[in-house]
């Protein structure tokens, strides 16, 4: 049986780091209870709470936190028309706050997601994890069977070219979930009991040219080298699909990072994930998109960038294109996404305009 | 007249026909439970269950009768249904000449499966192995006879295992190094390399996209949300990759740099390497499919330098990517992860890197080269593939160094040996 740890036994670090260069990004329609257990770990960062849902509702934030709070009308204020992009009645509209923030890292949790123990027991510490295996490097460009050569106790294997053991820098940390596994609404129906037990004590760079489903219940990133791709698109209210707001962008930035030269790293950290939606929900929810996602797969797979595309955004912008261009026959969802693909860029470059007015690549084109 | 039975009797009688209806004996007297349980062994109805069943009545006499009688439950470790013991050969090349002690450690593991041991042909000293096994043994003079002494230069050193590979009738090998012993896991338990590398051979491989859950088929996972259904079925595993604790196998400058640094992290997991990534594939801890792939892994890349420790080899790296290179051709998958073995600390790195550099210096062409490979439609055998690659080497990389236009050769050589030797009808006897 696995169980998450309690309050008391998370110990805080002695010297939280990026303690001013991190934001929290946290989507809610409930509250924030959870953040009780997360206290001595996350209390020493800012947070932005995006409220999803009624924003006539007040949302109570447990004490001693550092925060800014987003609801439904602060948006429509703050993007006026390009408001539209944003998802609402969907955990996706927390990519406004990706936007919004000023800071270089994000570190983005679900507010049912608690905090694990690793097997000796000891509460595990996501966002330090995290934020090791972001100011580390990753290795797309040859896989290392002991995986990530950077942690302690590991290191490159025999045969493994000495030229790419410098790396490439990491700009999204993808962690894990223990107890409810992030399964879709099928499996979740055929295996409703199933928990996720299985501790692996691996972190390891996906490599480059191969895709995988990015879930952003536990995720950090880095805004400065891939956040204009963290759109979590069109979801929830209006829309003919739900829970595929981090698939979507997992694919969109896994394709730009493999352009750029970026590294996206999986495994630890985990957390406990503590609620299991109801299955029947999320089928209503997804099952438009398990169809959709067999055009989707084989789109991203083939997607060319061309060399020109330097920075994030101009990355995206083409992708844009290109989704409307081969995804709107699947259907007109599509066209609207791409739409508002282009309004997020024009959105964020708006809210994030680049200092000193000339915008710097930040990136190697592949 | 002969006597009735009586009552007590038939009723005994009874009760052992009908163990499978019986919950609990705890109610009866100590002398009808011993009677009944004498009467069980004699009708041969005892199993585990009826076992438990006993022990849970408390009574001392029965608890002796066990004892006197030795009567112990056996766990019987649990293959997929689907393989055989006599489908899978275990092929240990021997660098070393005892392999008493090695032999014993995975006694528990091996001795149910047929060996082929490879004896070093540069090996001087006699092989000792101890008894027990169902093994055959080649050395110098089979592989003379087999292959013709011209072409014996293939198998010196660790290659000498892929004389086993060669010459083996079965449908599955296991291969590990001669200096590892079975591991622990985290909670104590022997790891059953073999059974484990069965287990990656017979679930399908996931190449074509990657599970952030990592193995789909491993017990209490699944693929996860976002993960395309019609990927799912997967492709056949057509190589599993092993790990190892204690000594990793790093190569000699990063050992020599890291002298103390042993690998004591225990990683659950097995994962596919994904379709058009290519891996270091150590040589130390492997199994495969022969059936399916056996002719790319190939006993080429042999150093100018190469001696008798991993620190001075290349032959497994050089093999084993040109094993990908064809498996993401033919869409077949490799996997890597579990299971662990223990490699015992052997050797210096630093008189290893003093020795031998030029292996490290290699792969700086070697692995462009492999990423630049690129398949014709019309290779769909595993031989044409290997052909195709080695026409490459031999184009690409042959000005380069003398080692790879040997390299380029002993693959097209290999590839003849094995249509020649490998492809004889299993009826006909093992050499």
């Amino acid at each position: 049986m696995v169980e998450p740890a309690t309050a008391s036994q998370a110990a805080a670090p002695a010297m939280p780091k990026l303690k001013d260069e991190l934001d929290i990004v946290i989507p809610t329609i409930r509250n924030l209870d959870f953040l009780e257990m997360w206290r001595p770990f996350l209390q020493p960062y800012h947070l932005i709470i995006v409220q999803d849902g009624d924003p006539s509702k007040t949302i109570k934030v447990p004490p001693g936190f550092d925060y800014e709070l987003y609801n439904r009308n602060d948006i429509n204020k703050i993007l006026g028309p390009k408001a539209s992009c944003i998802s609402f009645k969907d955990s996706a509209c927390r990519c406004f706050g990706y936007m919004v923030s000023k800071k270089k890292y994000i570190f983005t949790i679900d507010d049912d997601c608690f905090v694990a123990k690793d097997p000796s027991g000891k509460a595990v510490n996501a966002l330090e994890q995290h934020i090791k295996n972001i100011l580390s490097p990753s290795t797309p460009f040859f896989f290392n069977t002991l995986y990530d050569p950077f942690r302690e106790g590991a290191d490159f294997v025999r045969g493994y070219p000495f030229s790419l053991r410098e790396g490439v820098p990491t700009a999204v940390s993808h962690g894990l979930w223990l107890n409810i596994p992030d399964y879709d609404a099928p499996t979740q129906l055929v295996k409703p009991l199933e928990r996720n037990t299985r501790f692996v004590d691996a972190v390891l760079t996906i490599p480059k040219g191969t895709l995988f489903p990015m879930c952003g219940m536990n995720l950090a990133f880095d805004r400065d080298l891939i956040g204009p791709a963290m759109y979590f698109g069109l979801m929830g209210d209006g829309q003919p699909i739900g829970r595929y707001d981090d698939m979507w962008a997992g694919w969109c930035i896994k394709v730009i990072c493999d352009h750029l030269g970026l590294g996206v790293k999986t495994g630890l950290p985990y957390i406990y994930h503590s609620k299991a939606s109801n299955p029947f929900v999320n089928l209503r929810k997804e099952y438009k998109g398990i169809f959709w996602q067999e055009e989707i797969i084989p789109f991203f797979q083939q997607v060319v960038l061309p060399k020109d595309c330097t920075t994030v955004q101009k990355c995206y912008i083409e992708l844009a294109k290109q989704v409307k261009e081969k995804l709107s026959k699947v259907d007109p969802y599509f066209d609207k996404l791409a739409d508002a693909m282009v309004t997020w860029i024009k959105a964020w470059d708006e809210l994030n305009p680049p200092a000193g007015g000339s915008s710097a690549p930040n990136g190697k084109a592949a | 007249m002969r006597t009735s039975p009586s009552l007590l009797s038939l009723t005994i009688d009874s009760a052992v026909l009908n163990l499978s209806n019986i919950a609990d004996l705890s109610s009866l007297p100590d002398h009808i439970v011993v009677d009944l349980f004498l009467r069980t062994l004699r009708a041969g109805k005892l199993n585990e269950r009826v076992l438990k069943l006993f022990i849970a009545t408390g009574k001392d006499e029965v608890f002796s009768l066990i004892r006197a009688l030795n009567i112990r439950a056996t766990v019987i470790p649990v293959l997929p249904t689907t393989i055989k013991d006599d489908e899978i050969d275990i092929v240990i090349g021997a660098v070393r000449s005892d392999l008493t002690s090695f032999m014993n450690e995975w006694r528990p593991m091996f001795s149910r499966f047929h060996l082929i041991i490879v004896k070093d042909p540069d090996l001087k000293e006699e092989l000792k192995i101890p008894e027990g096994f169902n093994l055959d043994v080649y050395e110098k003079p089979h592989m003379d006879q087999v292959v013709g002494s011209s072409t014996s230069v293939f198998f010196s050193g660790y290659a000498c295992r892929y004389f086993g590979y060669l010459v083996s009738r079965k449908k599955y090998i296991i291969s590990v190094d001669d200096d590892c012993l079975p591991a622990r896991d985290p909670k104590g338990f022997v790891v059953d390399a073999v059974a484990h590398h069965i287990t990656n051979l017979t679930t399908p491989a996931t190449p074509f996209f990657f599970n952030t859950l990592y193995d789909p088929f491993a017990e209490g996972s699944d693929f996860v949300r976002g993960y395309p259904f019609s990927l799912r079925t997967g492709v056949k595993c057509a190589l599993s990759c092993g790990l190892w604790l204690n000594l990793a196998d790093h190569d000699a400058p990063t050992q020599a740099l890291k002298a103390k640094q042993r690998n004591s992290r225990y990683v659950d997991a097995v994962m596919t390497v994904p379709a058009g990534s290519l891996v270091p594939i150590s040589g130390i801890n492997i199994a495969f499919d022969r059936e399916v792939v056996g002719p790319a892994l190939v006993p080429a890349l042999k150093l100018a330098g190469e001696g008798k420790f991993r620190w001075e080899t290349m032959e497994d790296i050089w093999s084993g990517l040109c094993v990908k290179v064809v498996c993401d051709h033919l869409g077949l998958g490799v996997k890597t992860g579990l299971p662990y073995v223990w490699r015992t600390d052997r050797g210096d790195p630093i008189a290893s890197l003093k020795k031998e550099w030029e292996g490290v210096k290699l792969m700086e062409e070697v692995v462009p080269f492999f990423q630049s490979v690129r398949l014709p439609r019309e290779a769909t055998t595993v031989e044409d593939c290997v052909v195709e690659v080695a026409n490459a080497a031999k184009e690409r990389l042959g000005l380069t160094d003398p080692v790879f236009a040997r390299a380029a050769k002993a693959m097209l050589d290999w590839v003849n040996l094995w249509k020649s030797v490998a492809y004889i009808s299993s009826s006909s006897p093992a050499v």
